[in-house]
C-alpha cells in the first residue's frame, strides 16, 4: 500500500525538481504561445491540471485494468493518446451542457490541450515509472501544478518586459526563450530538496 | 519526378521544420544533448513521417473528412509503436537514451501538420516525399543543434572527447537548450528583418504554422477548428471571468479570515 509520504515525494518532485517545461521540455508549445497575460497563462494553467489530472486517473485505470490482463502493454501509445483525445472532447461536451461557468472559464483553452505532449507524456511517464492508480493521479496533478507555476511566472515576467528596450533582433521569442532559459537555472536549485 | 526533388528541397531548405517554421519544439530541447541522439530523432521522426504520410495518401479517398484527425493519429501512432519496438529491439543505447520521446513523436505537430496540410490532399509519390524531405530537415537541424550543445557543453564531437577546453556544462542541461534556441531565434528574427527591408516575402519565417490549428497555441487570424471558433474576444472575456471568479474567491476567504 502505498503510503502518503510517497505521494508527498512525487508531488514535490513532479512539480518542482523535474519540472515538465523547464527541465522536460513537454507542453513547451502553450507555454510559449499563452504566456503574454497572466490571466490567460492562469486559465490554461487550470484547464492543463483538469485534464492531466482526469485523463492520468482514467488512462491508469484502462492500462491497469484493461491493457494488463490482455497483455497488450505494447498497445499503450494508440490506445492512450485516442482515450485522452476522446476524453477531452467528452469533457467538454459535459461542461459545456451542465457546468457552464466551469466551461466559460476553461472552455476555449480545452481544444488546444487535446493533444499536447504534456498530456500523453505524463501517462506514458506513470507506466514507465510503474506508478499506481492513485500515485499516477497524484503524478499527474503535480505536473500539472508544475506547468501553471511556470507558465504564470514567465506570464509575469513577460508582462513586467513587455516594454523593455531590447536589440530590435531579440525582441518576441528570443527573450522569451531567454527568460525561459534563466528560469529553468533557477528551478535547477530544486535539485537539492531530493 | 521534379515534383518529388522539389518536395525535398521544400522540406529541407525553404519550409524546413525547425530552422524556417519554428515547429515541434518540445523533442528539439528535450533530446538534443548530445549530436548521436539528435540524429537519431531525427531518423525516428522521418520514418515516421514518411511513412505516415505515404499511408494517409493512399486512403485519402477512403477517410471521411469529419473523423480524419483520429484517423491520422491511430496511423502515426501505429508507425510510432512499431519504431518503438524496432528501436527497443536493435539499438538498446538509443532507445534508452531517447526514451519517453520516442512515443512523443505521436505528438509531433509537424506529423499531423503534414498529414492534414499536404498527404491528405496530394497523391502518394509527392506525399512520401514530402515526408522524407520534412524528415530530413528536422534531421538535419537536430544534428546541428546536438553538435553545438554537445561541442559547447561537453567540448566533444559525436562521442569523441576533444578535451580543448573546459567545457559549459549547463549548455547539456536544461537551461542550454532554451539559450541555444533562443540563439536561433535571434538569428531568424535579423534574417527575417534583413529580408523585409529588401522587401522579400518573409512570412514563413518563424511563422510557426503546421496548419494543424487543433494543436496550436500561436496567434493568428485564421484559426480554423471543425466546429468552434476561437477568437481574441472570446480568450478575453474568458480571462475577465476568470479574474472575477478569483475576486470572488479572495473575498470570501478574506471573510472567513475576519471571522
Amino acid at each position: 500500500m502505498i503510503q502518503v509520504k510517497d505521494l508527498l515525494v512525487i508531488l514535490i518532485s513532479s512539480s518542482l525538481v523535474s519540472n515538465v517545461v523547464l527541465s522536460q521540455f513537454l507542453g513547451l508549445c502553450p507555454f510559449l504561445g499563452v504566456s503574454k497575460k497572466i490571466d490567460t497563462a492562469a486559465g490554461m494553467g487550470g484547464a492543463v491540471i483538469f485534464v492531466i489530472t482526469l485523463s492520468s486517473a482514467v488512462t491508469g485505470c484502462i492500462y491497469h485494468y484493461l491493457l494488463v490482463p490482455l497483455n497488450m502493454e505494447y498497445m499503450q501509445t494508440i490506445v492512450f493518446i485516442l482515450v485522452i483525445a476522446a476524453l477531452v472532447q467528452f469533457v467538454e461536451m459535459f461542461l459545456k451542457k451542465y457546468v457552464d461557468s466551469l466551461y466559460k472559464a476553461l472552455g476555449v483553452y480545452l481544444p488546444l490541450i487535446t493533444t499536447n505532449c504534456a498530456v500523453l507524456g505524463v501517462a506514458l511517464t506513470n507506466v514507465q515509472k510503474e506508478y499506481g492508480i492513485l500515485a499516477g493521479t497524484v503524478n499527474g496533478f503535480a505536473t500539472a501544478l508544475g506547468f501553471t507555476i511556470a507558465i504564470i511566472i514567465l506570464a509575469g515576467i513577460r508582462e513586467k518586459t513587455q516594454y523593455n528596450d531590447f536589440p530590435e533582433s531579440v525582441k518576441g521569442m528570443p527573450m522569451v526563450l531567454i527568460t525561459a532559459g534563466l528560469m529553468a537555472i533557477a528551478f535547477c536549485g530544486f535539485a537539492g530538496l531530493n | 519526378m521534379s515534383k518529388c526533388l522539389e518536395r525535398l528541397y521544400n522540406g529541407i531548405v525553404k519550409e524546413n521544420p525547425t530552422l524556417v517554421l519554428m515547429l515541434g519544439m518540445c523533442p528539439t530541447l528535450a533530446v538534443t544533448t548530445s549530436a548521436t541522439n539528435g540524429l537519431g530523432m531525427g531518423l525516428t521522426t522521418t520514418v515516421v513521417l514518411a511513412l505516415s504520410n505515404m499511408i494517409i495518401s493512399m486512403l485519402r479517398k477512403v477517410i471521411p473528412d469529419k473523423i480524419r484527425i483520429p484517423a491520422f493519429i491511430v496511423i502515426i501512432a501505429s508507425f510510432v509503436t512499431m519504431m518503438q519496438l524496432l528501436l527497443q529491439a536493435y539499438i538498446p543505447d538509443l532507445y534508452k537514451s531517447l526514451g519517453i520521446y520516442i512515443p512523443l513523436i505521436v505528438v509531433n505537430c509537424i506529423i499531423l501538420g503534414r498529414a492534414e496540410a499536404y498527404a491528405y490532399k496530394n497523391p502518394v509519390l509527392p506525399s512520401l516525399f514530402d515526408g522524407i524531405g520534412m524528415g530530413l530537415g528536422f534531421t538535419i537541424a537536430l544534428t546541428i543543434i546536438g553538435m553545438l550543445r554537445e561541442f559547447i557543453g561537453g567540448c566533444s564531437f559525436f562521442g569523441m572527447e576533444l578535451g580543448w577546453f573546459t567545457p559549459v556544462a549547463i549548455f547539456k542541461m536544461a537551461p542550454g537548450a532554451f539559450f541555444v534556441l533562443a540563439l536561433l531565434c535571434a538569428i531568424q528574427n535579423k534574417i527575417k528583418i534583413a529580408g523585409a527591408k529588401k522587401g522579400k516575402d518573409v512570412s514563413k519565417i518563424q511563422s510557426g504554422c503546421s496548419n494543424d490549428c487543433m494543436n496550436c497555441t500561436l496567434e493568428c487570424d485564421h484559426k480554423k477548428y471543425d466546429d468552434i471558433e476561437i477568437t481574441q474576444e472570446d480568450i478575453e472575456s474568458t480571462a475577465k471571468i476568470n479574474a472575477k471568479a478569483i475576486e470572488k474567491e479572495l473575498e470570501r476567504v478574506g471573510k472567513e479570515a475576519e471571522k
